[in-house]
């Protein structure tokens, strides 16, 4: 099939010219337990929005940590640019689960002290002009003034994501920004990041626990097995087209082997790493490469 | 009625308590006594000693009758500001020198409170470091380090100062630091993914992050150093609103000493007031 040689060649080049690389990550919290994750290796392209799943306790939250600088790794690199990831950097914008605005500024202050922090030597109306675009871009108008708390969660989300886009950094990490929202809430949101995404080319990797909001928004879909001992076990190719739209989602033919794929990996196959692991079977494990509706699964 | 407001009915009803309390007041302090016969022999002259003669209208104690309550207040009132010498200053010379004592401590103890309460709620090790020293000075009263004070500084004024910095700054140090250690972790986050710079952090991030909880404990400190700094000017002497209810109390005039209390209540009150405007000021709803 052309469809599947050319996924395949893609996916080739993704990791001759890797904009982000994971590189046998773990972390462990004691040293009497098991680690948390161990053997994580991945790639991101520049401009590849890539979505990460898994059960709760897997350590999503710490990849995503390690990759903003936040935390740091028992063992293993990320690597960035050619650069390791060592703290944080204005490169890399966070949109944190709870949105983690400042309750005491207003909106617009929140954004700007974002945009002051990555353009300090900006006067004043310049930043506030740009913190007002990129609150505009995330459909904010009128609410510039307003205290996080007089705000809806869709609103206050809206706000960390114009905050995170205002610095315009060269990756975003999303750390499960819809998870509060209701679902008519999330799909509008979900729609805009990804017109803003397409617009500027934005590398993202994020956390999502919904299955639908990742064949939506991802090239790539990470799959993590059950923690302790969590890997990534498999890296599932998106083989819907691009230009994807919420509302004809459901009509493309490579939707339902897509959504069919990743939800009984979530029901059942996130175990099975685990059981392997415990036995010693995955030293050196490389996660399979899938491209759900269009072959089997081939190895990396 | 539901045109009433409960802050108005509260209004009312406090003003009702006020006027059954002064009229109790009257009732006790001017009642006639009736002298009994088995009692007349002593206490007729005892009474005459005392300028008083039995049987007559006359106070039952020596505590001011209400009209007496009001020529002293008016008396106090009308000459805030006079000034005959040391022991003999209006009530707002003395209460200028109570509130400028309190201000000066509580000033001190503010710039020693609240960056070494930052640096304690920053730093654990800090935390460890200074904890064992603030929980055996904390429960000290104030008026225990006065000897202390007198010994060292050997200026009355300035020991009283000293003793309402000592007692402001717990509250102070220790709400600072724990506001500053419980700014949630996120916002510290958003800040780190920033890349902030610590002094930009520090003021506005942490800063704001833990002004209402720095808030209470400067309100905490206001509340005790007005309580201190009476008992402290009593112990001194010399000047403020302290000396002055003491210096009633050696001219056995009940009236003054009583205007006294009224005033360092109703002081006491603005204050706290005051903090509890700048707390609202600061604060921020989640």
């Amino acid at each position: 099939m052309w469809r599947s040689v050319d996924y395949k060649r893609r996916f080739r080049m993704q990791i001759e010219n890797s904009f982000l690389k994971v590189e046998n990550l773990s972390k462990s919290y004691r040293a009497d337990a098991p680690p948390v994750f161990e053997g994580i290796n991945f790639e991101i392209e520049r401009g590849e929005f890539v979505c990460i799943i898994g059960h709760s306790g897997c350590g999503k939250t710490t990849i995503l940590n390690v990759l903003a600088g936040l935390e740091e790794p028992t063992g293993g690199n990320a690597i960035m640019l050619g650069k390791y990831i060592k703290g944080p950097s204005l490169e890399r914008g966070v949109v944190f689960q709870g949105h983690a605005l400042m309750p005491w500024m207003t909106v617009l202050q929140n954004v700007c002290f974002a945009v002051k922090s990555k353009f300090p030597d900006w006067s004043k109306a310049k930043i506030s002009e740009h913190a007002m675009k990129y609150l505009a871009m995330v459909g904010l108008v009128n609410a510039e003034d307003k205290k996080p708390s007089e705000l809806s969660g869709g609103m206050k989300q809206r706000v960390g994501i114009a905050r995170a886009f205002a610095i315009e950094p060269k990756m975003l990490l999303l750390d499960e920004p819809f998870g509060a929202l209701d679902a008519l809430t999330r799909g509008v949101i979900q729609d805009e990041l990804l017109k803003i995404c397409s617009e500027t080319n934005q590398t993202v990797f994020m956390i999502t626990h919904d299955v639908d909001e990742a064949i939506l928004l991802s090239d790539k879909i990470l799959l993590m097995s059950n923690g302790p001992n969590a890997r990534i076990a498999e890296i599932v190719i998106n083989t819907l087209p691009k230009g994807r739209q919420r509302a004809h989602l459901h009509h493309d033919a490579m939707y339902y082997p897509m959504r069919n794929y990743l939800v009984d990996f979530l029901v059942n196959r996130s175990k099975d790493l685990q059981a392997r692991s415990a036995n010693g079977g995955l030293v050196g494990y490389q996660p399979i490469v899938v491209l759900p509706g269009i072959d089997a699964p081939v190895n990396q | 009625m539901k045109t009433v407001s409960i802050k108005v009915k509260g209004a009312i009803l406090s003003i009702v308590i006020l006027l059954m309390c002064l009229f109790i007041w009257h009732m006790a302090t001017t009642q006639k006594v009736v002298t009994s016969p088995s009692e007349s022999v002593n206490s007729s002259e005892y009474n005459s000693l005392m300028g008083q003669s039995g049987g007559e209208t006359v106070q039952k104690t020596g505590f001011p009758t209400l009209t007496q309550m009001g020529q002293t207040i008016y008396k106090q009132l009308s000459h805030p500001f006079y000034d005959n010498g040391p022991n003999d200053k209006g009530i707002g010379i003395q209460l200028a020198y109570s509130l400028a004592r309190v201000g000066l401590g509580f000033l001190l103890a503010m710039l020693v409170a609240i960056p070494l309460g930052f640096l304690i709620g920053m730093s654990p090790l800090a935390y460890e470091a200074f904890n064992p020293f603030i929980q055996i000075l904390k429960p000290i009263s104030p008026l225990a380090w006065m000897p202390i004070a007198l010994y060292t500084i050997k200026d009355s004024s300035i020991s009283g100062i000293f003793v309402i910095f000592i007692c402001s700054v717990w509250p102070m140090l220790l709400n600072t630091a724990f506001g500053v250690a419980n700014v949630r972790k996120e916002l510290l986050n958003v800040a780190k993914t920033l890349e902030v710079s610590p002094i930009r952090k520090a003021f506005l991030v942490i800063l704001p992050a833990a002004a209402p909880t720095i808030l209470t404990g400067m309100r905490i400190s206001m509340g005790i150093a007005w309580l201190v700094i009476v008992a402290a000017e009593m112990l001194v002497g010399g000047t403020g609103v302290g000396y002055f209810l003491w210096n009633e109390w050696n001219n056995l005039s009940l009236s003054s000493v009583i205007f006294a209390i009224l005033l360092i209540g109703i002081v006491g009150m603005l204050l706290d007031v005051a903090f509890g405007r700048l707390q609202k000021a600061v604060s921020y709803a989640d």
